[in-house]
């Protein structure tokens, strides 16, 4: 079949089918949670219930604020929408001209981390102007992290297009377990987690304001102004993890297109990721969120163990 | 290579007449008397007119730059000869294409800072000796990327620094921080012009002329001593680190436009001296230029965003912020050397032509932005951001325009700045390999750490500038000023929109200026960079491809359900708007409660405690009754420049201590002076005897 027809299959199917899994994943994030520490929990379909919810609410704006209170959760939902059609989730076939480049990838997720800061920001008050500074100052020590992660696990495929290094693992499986991989994917693994607000840098079941970064930004915002910024993270969640899934198990993903391949890489690919979100929520059972100034010394970890994935990739390999 | 076609032609072709033979003679010749003509309408023209007039004439000379540039950037040939009656050969105009795009940066932002300016002076600003300054100052600048031997070059550059300063100290009479920001860019931009003079000197010496246009095979001693004069006397010009320190005085100093002229272009002529050197005068150098422009840069970059993160003043912010693009442009330029080094040619060219883009991209968003900072101090009168807020909705103009060009400073798709960075890290990440082989062990460290550079400079930039756009523009107003703001005259409204449609456009359409610029520099650019799709841009080389168009029409198709869905919930869920913000339902009416710039960027100065050294001051006082009740606390937080307190200073004391020494030595008796030049008198002559 013609590689645009279903490089725009698999977008359209990235795009469906993540936003019905991003809410259940949170779902089932929490219901874990919930029963491992003896609660009965919410039920794994609260998050689609909160959703309705929230969508049939007046949103309530002050007076002051400005139209990016409006504009920044649909910017969020959007720019997380556009990480389901780029990276290689359901399968490797990407569009010519905008391949799930690396670079451009990061990119479109700080879009994301921008109108997130900016709509805390617009409320005008002190706790969302804490929560956009932490989440900032958060976002940026993350990025070398980030970028050094990827690269180093660009070089064995020799591109910084994330589809080809997922081809390339998935042809020589070998790759996955060597230690640069494994150095690669830890550090990358703990900057996803700083940048999508997990433990131990955020957390996420919190409302104090001492410990709280994502909270604290959605505060002023109500009803599908809080839906559309819930979505967003949700979904940029759900993603990376996706991601990270498809980079240590590349198996099930669609390479060649067939309507039996789509089916098995859909299926594949939910099960990935709701399965790491429940190791996710078990981890985070023995975790305590560390301290906000304790955070850099996490990241300089981990930009560590990315930089000693490059260079031992270009000096050992 | 075209610089020489250029000096054959003109040995051949031109001698100096006034009827011009090309069109680059003609549009050298136009700047030059159109330059002549503002200075004389600024010294004639009545105070009410003087504004109007001169701004159209610097227009004027801005426009005839642009399209003398753009000539000479497609590849026009030709110039202008001026003999000269000193015993030297005659001073050559005659751009080259990588001349012509750099005059064209300087005059796009030329256009800009005119239009601008017509309506933005006031005062001591539109004085009579301000307004001769400006047209001196724009030709300058435009002569400098025209110049083809040294002495021409020094004319330029000097009779550009000549008109900034006095600029520079138009305002010089209400406040006294100007005057010393007037001594220290005086020392620092001679320091600068004496490295390069001294540059210059040495490579004449050993290729015995001043001419740019015949490249001699030069001697590795004196090449490696002319070339870090001149990254010393450039990278003091482009604002690199260490010699950056008269950064953050003189831009916030200056009037705005001339900040944004300053910093959109004249920095620039530092990049183009740094390539003139590295690729015209001096190719094909040793791996340790690369390593030494990239360490320079790289720290510029690193020190340059550290500093503007957490700098409260805008304008002091966004000097900064220029040390840091100016220090990614190097990096990109130090990469390219060191790369083709080792042969790596595809990623060299992609550095090489990212930090050509990095270097246009940098004028149009950050005069945009200091333009805009203008805008807010016109309004305000206020550029301390902890005072600031709200203005969004008050000057929605000015707020979408330094929206955007805050974007292109963060490096966020669709703005220019995105591009830049992306192709900077292709070739960065493509860089250590070489067919599958590691080309050295320094470019395998040295390449991951000039990405985890870029990272972490990109990263600090979203923060910085987020916190400039969100502070200033979102929320509540901070103080009176801020409330009562309004937006701008049209003329100004004018330029910002000019300048944030220029980022727009480099960041949509990349691929033809791309390859555009990719002429300029590599004798085969198609291999380098390539323009496909709807403006999109690739690098063949190194096999990676960017369509920023595409990324839109994919962003709108995928917000068109969310948008749906949020009409539909409008109709039956209409918003309410209360009068306060919630605030966790500990909101009071008063907005000082609200975050400022200073406790935004506090995480960051905690972070950075041992580089960036700030001193903090905390002052409490107790209610008279008991001193378990506090009445006020006053923090104060200072963060200086730590090459100014740990570099500079020693060395000004010094002097000073020298200074005070040498008064004794000259205590201003006569008798004593006649024995000095007695003694002087009779050393010469020994000296002269042997």
């Amino acid at each position: 079949m013609n590689a645009v027809i279903s490089a725009i299959i698999i977008a359209v199917v990235q795009v469906v089918l993540f936003v019905f899994l991003a809410p259940l994943l949170i779902g089932v994030i929490r219901q874990v949670r919930a029963t491992i520490e003896g609660r009965a929990g919410a039920g794994i379909w609260q998050p689609w219930r909160d959703l309705r919810k929230l969508l049939a609410k007046d949103p309530v704006r002050a007076a002051e604020s400005s139209w990016m209170l409006r504009a920044g959760p649909v910017a969020l939902t959007v720019s997380s929408l556009l990480l389901c059609v780029l990276l290689p989730l359901v399968g490797t076939i990407s569009f010519l001209t905008i391949p799930s480049d690396l670079f451009v990838v990061v990119s479109v997720m700080l879009i994301g981390v921008v109108a997130l800061a900016l709509v805390g920001l617009d409320g005008g008050t002190a706790f969302g102007g804490m929560g956009s500074s932490r989440h900032m100052t958060v976002a940026a020590l993350v990025e070398p992290t980030l970028l050094l992660s990827v690269y180093a696990l660009s070089i064995p495929a020799g591109t910084s297009t994330i589809s080809a290094i997922v081809e390339t693992r998935l042809l020589s499986p070998e790759i996955i377990i060597s230690p640069v991989s494994v150095l690669a994917l830890v550090a990358l693994s703990i900057a996803i987690m700083a940048e999508t607000g997990r433990l131990p840098v955020d957390n996420p079941g919190t409302h104090l304001e001492v410990t709280m970064l994502h909270e604290a930004m959605t505060l002023e915002a109500s009803g599908r102004d809080l839906a559309w910024l819930e979505v967003g993270s949700w979904l940029k969640l759900a993603a990376l993890l996706g991601l990270v899934s498809n980079l240590a198990v590349p198996w099930g993903v669609v390479t060649d297109f067939s309507a039996l391949g789509l089916a098995v890489g859909v299926v594949s690919i939910a099960v990935k990721v709701l399965v790491l979100g429940v190791m996710l929520s078990i981890g985070e059972i023995f975790l305590a969120k560390v301290r906000l100034f304790q955070v850099p010394e996490l990241l300089a970890g981990s930009f560590a163990l990315a930089f000693l994935a490059v260079t031992a990739s270009y000096l050992v390999a | 290579m075209t610089g020489m076609e250029a000096g054959l032609l003109l040995q051949t072709e031109i001698e100096a007449g006034l009827i011009p033979q090309t069109g680059l003679e003609a549009g050298l010749l136009l700047q030059l008397g159109l330059g002549a003509l503002a200075v004389l309408t600024a010294l004639t023209a009545a105070p009410f007119l003087r504004s109007r007039a001169v701004g159209i004439l610097c227009t004027l000379i801005a426009v005839t730059g642009f399209l003398t540039g753009l000539v000479a950037m497609l590849g026009g040939t030709g110039g202008l000869r001026i003999s000269i009656a000193l015993p030297m050969d005659p001073l050559l105009l005659a751009p080259d294409r990588l001349g012509g795009l750099f005059m064209l940066i300087v005059s796009g932002v030329g256009i800009l800072v005119s239009l601008y300016s017509m309506s933005s002076t006031h005062g001591p600003d539109a004085s009579r000796t301000a307004w001769v300054a400006m047209p001196v100052f724009l030709v300058g600048m435009q002569l400098v990327p025209a110049a083809t031997d040294s002495v021409s070059f020094l004319l330029a550059l000097e009779i550009m620094t000549l008109g900034s300063t006095v600029l520079l100290l138009a305002d010089h009479a209400s406040r006294a921080t100007v005057a010393s920001a007037g001594i220290w860019y005086s020392a620092m931009s001679q320091l600068s012009f004496f490295f390069i003079l001294a540059g210059f000197a040495v490579l004449a010496a050993a290729s015995g002329g001043t001419s740019f246009s015949t490249p001699q095979a030069i001697e590795p001693g004196p090449a490696n001593v002319a070339f870090v004069l001149f990254l010393l006397g450039f990278g003091g010009k482009a604002e690199l680190v260490p010699l950056h320190v008269w950064v953050p005085r003189v831009l916030p100093e200056a009037p705005s436009h001339v900040s944004a002229a300053m910093s959109g272009a004249m920095v620039k002529i530092g990049v183009y001296g740094g390539l003139l050197v590295c690729v015209r005068l001096l190719p094909d150098g040793p791996a340790w230029w690369g390593i030494a422009i990239m360490v320079v840069g790289g720290a510029s970059a690193l020190y340059g965003i550290l500093q503007a993160s957490v700098s409260s003043d805008l304008k002091v912010l966004l000097a900064y912020s220029t040390t840091e693009n100016m220090g990614l442009v190097f990096l990109g330029l130090g990469a390219s050397l060191l790369l083709r080094g080792y042969d790596a040619t595809a990623a060299a060219d992609a550095a090489l032509v990212a930090a050509l883009l990095l270097a246009v991209s940098h004028a149009a968003f950050k005069s945009t932005l200091f333009l805009g900072a203008g805008a807010i101090i016109h309004a305000t009168g206020e550029r301390n951001l902890d005072r600031l807020g709200g203005l969004g909705a008050r000057m929605p103009v000015t707020a979408a325009a330094f929206g955007v060009a805050s974007l292109g400073a963060a490096a966020i798709p669709i703005t220019s700045g995105f591009v830049a960075e992306w192709m900077l890290l292709q070739s960065l990440i493509h860089g250590g390999r070489l067919d599958g082989a590691v080309v050295s062990v320094t470019a395998s460290v040295a390449m991951p750490l000039a990405v985890a550079v870029i990272a972490l400079t990109a990263g600090l930039a979203l923060l910085t500038f987020v916190k400039a756009y969100g502070i200033a523009f979102l929320a509540r107003p901070r103080s009176a000023e801020a409330a009562k703001a309004r937006e701008v005259p049209p003329l100004m409204q004018l330029s910002l929109a000019l300048g944030a449609l220029f980022v727009l456009a480099l960041g949509l359409l990349p691929g033809p200026i791309a390859a555009l610029v990719g002429h300029t520099v590599s004798s085969n650019p198609s291999a380098a960079v390539q323009s496909i799709g709807l403006g999109g841009v690739s690098l063949p080389g190194i096999g990676a491809v960017l369509d920023p168009i595409m990324l839109v029409v994919l962003s709108a198709l995928v917000a068109i359900p969310v948008i749906v869905s949020i009409i539909v919930s409008a109709r039956g869920h209409p918003h309410r708007t209360v009068d306060l913000p919630w605030g966790g339902g500990g909101s009071r009416a008063r907005p000082r409660m609200q975050y400022t710039a200073t406790s935004y960027a506090e995480p960051l100065v905690r972070v950075f405690d041992d580089v960036l050294k700030p001193s903090r001051d905390v002052q409490v006082t107790h209610v008279a009754e008991s001193r378990y009740l506090v009445e006020r606390v006053r923090v104060e937080q200072r963060v200086s420049d730590v090459f100014e307190t740990r570099l500079y200073r020693p060395v000004l004391n010094l002097f000073q201590r020298y200074g005070i020494v040498v008064r004794h030595v000259a205590n201003g008796s006569i008798h004593r002076y006649l024995s000095y030049s007695f003694v002087a008198l009779l050393i010469v002559l020994i000296v002269v005897s042997l």
